[in-house]
């Protein structure tokens, strides 16, 4: 239990780190950023109540956002990121079958359903972000081909990431 | 009350993200510069766009305001202009200016004889053809408008005085812009009265408010002919204005035969827009 708590707190700092002192300066002529921080929401506990889920993706985004000085924007693509994640969740994983706070990583789970669930992820929160960050339906491809560019970037740098720490997220 | 919590509770993923993404959306409209200019835009487009419907409506109902402002406007521009020198001058008179070529002057003649009781008024002044009035010129009193010069002799001058059913005087509101002519005769007798037609249904027309002649035909702009005493629609669209006249004709004495220098020009150039049709 306080392991798993501990290895949050620790995957979100790295992450986060990551994410504004890293990421913030790689990017593809400002068409494909990549945003890796929500690899830790992709693998917070498998059985997180609903409003801690949310009350997480709300901190993590505003803190993002301090970062990016973009207040609000990264909370709102944080908090439909939760609720995709718990539809994906109710619709594929069988609850009985894993352990109550498991992670939904490479390791508890198999490769195809964490690369699907990533994707499915990672593109709503794009989505969100970069339609919220435009704020308006013009230039509407422009805005959703750099979400779409940037997906494809996030989600090869968080499977990277999780093929790396594969034996680590496995115990 | 009960059945909804339930609800709620069983789809509180949804309702958790409801809260949740519009606390963010909150927080990016009230702390970004660029969203939350654009949203009170959009919010200021909408809203614009509904008073531009509106205001479709509302402007007819403010076109007479408008119109009064516009003519207002124009009154005052026009008081600034030098109108074109109506004064007691007793004899045919000039003044020598550079910059204004004199187009108006005025040959001063009495009265020698005059009727307001028929149904067609004349009269006649002692002054003609050696003094250099001509047939169709306008005559004016101190007072205002008194007809146009019918026949001339070498002595004496007959006048057709506005108390003469043919007589038509092109006339116009001191402050609207909507001309239209001053007859007598018909229904009206009364050598004090006048009536303005041809003033559209539209214009509004005060009790008391001046009419004056327009400069488009004998008599130079802005000549007193009287005062609007009634105001009604009539049937068809042109409302049916009564005027008390300005000139007393029944102690009329001394009038004023208007020389317009440039008639001739006027006359001839107007000439040519008949010919070319």
């Amino acid at each position: 239990m306080s392991s798993i708590f501990i290895l949050n707190i620790i995957r979100f700092f790295l992450l986060l780190a990551v994410q504004v002192f890293l990421f913030k300066n790689v990017g593809y002529y400002n068409v494909a950023t990549a945003f890796p921080y929500i690899l830790f929401l992709l693998l917070l506990p498998l059985n997180i109540p609903n409003w801690l889920l949310y009350t997480i993706s709300l901190a993590t985004g505003i803190v993002v956002d301090m970062f990016y000085d973009t207040f609000g924007v990264h909370a709102a693509a944080c908090c439909t990121l939760a609720f995709v994640r718990i539809i994906v969740m109710k619709l594929t994983v069988d609850y009985e079958a894993h352990e109550t706070l498991a992670t939904p990583g490479i390791g508890e789970m198999n490769f195809r359903w964490f690369f699907f669930y990533s994707s499915v992820l990672v593109l709503t929160h794009h989505l969100t972000l970069f339609m919220v960050e435009a704020f308006t339906f013009s230039n509407l491809h422009y805005t959703l081909i750099s979400a779409f560019l940037s997906s494809i970037f996030t989600e090869v740098v968080i499977l990277l990431f999780s093929l790396i720490f594969y034996r680590k997220t496995k115990r | 009350m009960k059945n909804i919590w339930i609800f709620i509770g069983k789809y509180n993923a949804f309702f958790l993200f409801l809260l949740f993404f519009g606390f963010s959306l909150f927080l990016v409209i009230r702390n970004n510069i660029y969203q939350r200019s654009y949203a009170f835009n959009s919010a200021n487009l909408i809203v614009g766009s509904i008073y531009a419907h509106v205001n479709e409506f509302t402007k007819y109902f403010n076109l007479g305001k408008a119109n009064d402002r516009l003519a207002n406007e124009n009154a005052a521009l026009r008081e600034q202009l030098r109108q074109s020198l109506y004064s007691n001058i007793v004899d045919e008179h000039q003044v020598n200016d550079s910059l204004y070529d004199q187009r108006y002057s005025y040959i001063v003649a009495r009265v020698i004889n005059n009727s307001v009781h028929q149904k067609s008024n004349y009269i006649t002044i002692d002054r003609g053809s050696l003094h250099g009035i001509q047939k169709g010129m306008g005559v004016i009193s101190a007072d205002g408008v008194v007809g146009i010069v019918l026949n001339v002799s070498p002595h004496f001058t007959t006048i057709q005085s506005v108390l003469h059913p043919d007589t038509r005087i092109s006339a116009t509101l001191d402050t609207v812009n909507a001309f239209g002519s001053l007859i007598w005769g018909g229904k009206i007798v009364d050598p004090t009265k006048a009536a303005l037609r041809d003033i559209p249904n539209h214009v509004k027309v005060k009790e008391g408010e001046k009419v004056v002649t327009t400069g488009y035909s004998l008599f130079p702009s802005h000549i007193p002919i009287g005062k609007v005493i009634k105001s009604d629609m009539s049937g068809d669209s042109f409302l049916d204005i009564e005027v008390l006249l300005d000139t007393d004709f029944s102690t009329l004495q001394y009038v004023y035969v208007v020389l317009d220098k440039m008639s001739d020009e006027k006359q001839e150039l107007e000439k040519l827009n008949t010919e070319n049709e």
